[in-house]
């Protein structure tokens, strides 16, 4: 189990190495939401399914929608007056 | 000078804050000990009240006080979230058109989980007292399981599946809910948030006392929340334009 926790405590620090190495916000919430799910991994593997439920729907899911919807919304307004879609 | 000031404060700050964290992590116990006085407390009081879910024990009977504090802040700042989404004088808002053709496969998944997601949230919520959940895992999954629809490119059918103004007002009775099982407590025995249903059988569906409709109070509160900060996203992001000029201003997408 040590070995699991570990690893997965690695590749946890390494997701989040990732993301914060990601500059542009659209790709940055797709490696947020593939961050949340390895945090889930370790919620998982730490006996605490409540909290991998939360972190799995919060953090995979939604957060990454919110910055999604304002990454567009943004990019919408750059070109303003220029109704894209 | 009052550059000089601040920076002084903040070197006190961090200093304090430095030793203090230092002297928490040294008096820590070891990772992953079997020392745990917290545990033994909790799961015997959990257990005496017919709670499976040691978790939700604690979250809704042990401590309510503190998620009823933790509901507040949730539902607070998704208010200040929709104020500040709200659309003002010079968005107008536009019909949200199929836009992009989805992919096939990913419109299938969206069918095929589109469902099972709203009943796996809907089961955690109600077995929030007995398997590992509760109210706001539930609550998210359920919120989370509707936008699927966005993401298979039904956006006029998730609006019309999530009407907001219903959503507003499940979101505050959450709230309300919450804490009139908590003054129901109250009346009956001079505790706050006391459980005072009976608890039942271990493991039961109908068990735990007030933990189960605690649970689907938080539950209630969670899903509109969720709910109603996406539709600000949302809104923001597909219907609202903005226009310089005020010349069409009909053109109202239904709502």
């Amino acid at each position: 189990m040590t070995i699991v926790i570990t690893v997965l405590s690695t590749v946890v620090l390494i997701g989040a190495a990732v993301v914060i190495f990601t500059r542009a916000p659209a790709k940055q919430a797709v490696t947020l939401s593939v961050y949340g799910l390895l945090l889930t991994l370790l919620f998982v593997a730490l006996q605490a399914p409540d909290v991998a439920l939360s972190q799995l729907a919060v953090g995979t899911a939604v957060v990454p929608l919110m910055v999604m919807l304002a990454v567009r919304k943004i990019a919408a307004h750059r070109d303003s007056g220029g109704d894209d879609r | 000078m009052i550059h000089r000031v601040r920076m002084i404060m903040l070197v006190v700050g961090v200093l304090g804050t430095a030793v203090v964290f230092g002297a928490a992590v040294a008096g820590m116990p070891g990772f992953g000990g079997d020392q745990h006085p917290y545990r033994d407390l909790a799961v015997a009081a959990a257990f005496q009240r017919a709670t499976a879910n040691v978790v939700s024990s604690i979250n809704f009977d042990q401590r309510a006080l503190d998620t009823f504090g933790e509901e507040t802040i949730l539902v607070a700042s998704v208010a200040g979230v929709a104020a500040l989404l709200r659309p003002v004088r010079s968005e107008r808002r536009r019909r949200v058109r199929p836009g992009v053709p989805v992919l096939e496969s990913t419109r299938l998944l969206t069918v095929i989980f589109f469902p099972i997601t709203v009943l796996v949230g809907i089961d955690v919520v109600a077995h929030g007292a007995i398997t590992p959940g509760g109210g706001f895992q539930g609550g998210v999954v359920l919120a989370t399981g509707l936008h699927l629809l966005y993401v298979g490119g039904r956006y006029r059918l998730l609006e019309r599946m999530r009407p907001v103004r219903f959503f507003e007002i499940t979101e505050g009775a959450g709230l309300v809910i919450f804490i009139a099982i908590g003054l129901a407590g109250l009346a009956l025995t001079g505790e706050l948030f006391r459980n005072v249903i009976p608890y039942g059988d271990l493991g039961q569906l109908v068990s735990s006392g007030t933990v189960v409709l605690l649970s689907c109070a938080v539950g209630m509160a969670v899903v509109s929340s969720v709910v109603v900060l996406l539709a600000g996203f949302l809104d923001q992001a597909l219907a609202l334009v903005e226009v310089p000029d005020a010349d069409h201003s009909d053109d109202e997408a239904a709502r």
